[in-house]
This record gives C-alpha cells, structure tokens and sequence, in this order.
C-alpha cells in the first residue's frame, strides 16, 4: 500500500526538503502515525495534544478536505493521495 | 520594503470594498521576489470579524503556484471597521502560515483609502513602505 502524500514548503523541515512523501495506513491517523516513524515530529504539527486535527492545516484526501470527510478517520486506500497545506485565515 | 503596481492596489482596494461589510482576502504571487499576478480568495467565513480561505480554492491555488516554482509574496485582506493594523488573530496565524508581506486594507472609512503592508516574522509586526508603482 502506498499514499503519496505532499508537503507545503513549510513544513519541508520535516522531510530533508521533499514536496513529497509516500507512506501508509488504513485510515489518515495511521498515516500519519507511519509518516512520524520516518519525519519525526511531522504528525505533532498536524495534530493538537487532544489528537485532533489542527485548525492551522488543511489536509485533503484526493483534493477533498478531510473535514467533509472523515476527518482523522478518513479511510485511506492504495494510491489515493494526500496532500497537507497550512490554512490561511485572520481577522479584526 | 514592498514594491506593488498600482493596478494590483486598486484591485486589493475594489475587492474589499465590494465585500464590505465583510472581510475581503487573497494573496499575490511572484516570482523571483517580483509580484506578477493577484488572486482574490473567497472569504469562507463571510464574516466582518475574520476571514479563512476556501479551502477548496486555496487547494487549486497553492498547487498551481507550487508547480509553476512561484511564491506567495503577500496575503492581503480587509478590515472592515478598525485600522489597517494586524489584530491578534492575524499574528497568531502568520506563525502557522507565514508570507513575507500582510497587507491590509480598511474600508472602516467609505471615503479614505487605508492601506497599509507590515512583515511578521515570530510574531513581531513591523511596517513598511509600500511603494506603488506604475502599471
């Protein structure tokens, strides 16, 4: 099973500079928990200590944000592709 | 230092008052340090306190950008009833997602023109020059 999975530039740090990345797991929290056994402190930036996702990412499974989906429970299968951007928002 | 056209001024200034009351945002995108093209977001809190991109959009975008080894150069949106100053809500997200120029507008005015670019960087807010250039 293989998930490409792409990386915004900030968080590059994490994978010696690569756009992307591949890994695997059956829902989006094993991916991540797979991804970290290699980018170590990647899934901390996407996940808050009360595991849930961060307000300050976006994640999308094959371009459908995961928080339409099933969030951290999205289920994943082999070459769907993920790809992880920082949100962007602000205000008064 | 940021060096703009003045078209790209007046779109950032005609979106935001075409939104008011709500919150306008978007970004402007260069190459080698040189901005070349704006693109308006959608605001997908249409709110007068905040904004957040389209999540959506901002997908579409960002790929483009990145494939095409652009950059983001600025995030611009409005403020509709206070100063062109970020608030503590933009500063806690420039953390997160940093751009090397926040420019804001303010349409707190109908008849002033408020436009004003700051660096973040580490949650320090620092203004400077916005020089607008012909074209």
């Amino acid at each position: 099973m293989t998930i490409d999975v792409r990386i915004p530039t900030i968080l590059r740090t994490y994978t010696g500079g690569e756009k992307a990345v591949s890994g695997s797991g059956e829902t989006l929290t094993a991916l991540l928990d797979d991804l970290d056994s290699r980018h170590t402190g990647l899934r901390g930036r996407l996940i808050t200590d009360d595991g849930t996702l961060h307000r300050f990412v976006n994640v999308y499974v094959n371009d459908e944000d995961v928080r339409f989906l099933g969030g951290l429970d999205t289920k994943l299968a082999d070459g769907d592709s993920v790809t992880v951007l920082p949100a962007v928002a602000g205000g008064r | 230092m940021l060096e703009l056209p003045q078209t790209m001024i007046d779109a950032m200034v005609a979106h935001a008052r075409r939104d008011h009351p709500d919150e306008c945002c978007g970004v402007v995108v260069g190459s080698a340090g040189r901005p070349t093209r704006l693109i308006a977001m959608d605001n997908a809190d249409r709110s007068p306190t905040g904004f957040a991109f389209d999540s959506d959009q901002w997908l579409r975008v960002y790929r483009e950008v990145d494939d095409a080894d652009e950059e983001f150069l600025v995030v611009y949106h409005s403020h509709t009833m206070t100063e062109a100053y970020p608030s503590r809500t933009d500063i806690l997200w420039s953390r997160t997602t940093p751009f090397p120029h926040w420019l804001l507008v303010s349409t707190r005015s109908p008849d002033e023109q408020e436009l004003r670019s700051y660096t973040i960087v580490d949650g320090t807010v620092a203004e400077e020059e916005l020089r607008v250039t012909p074209g």
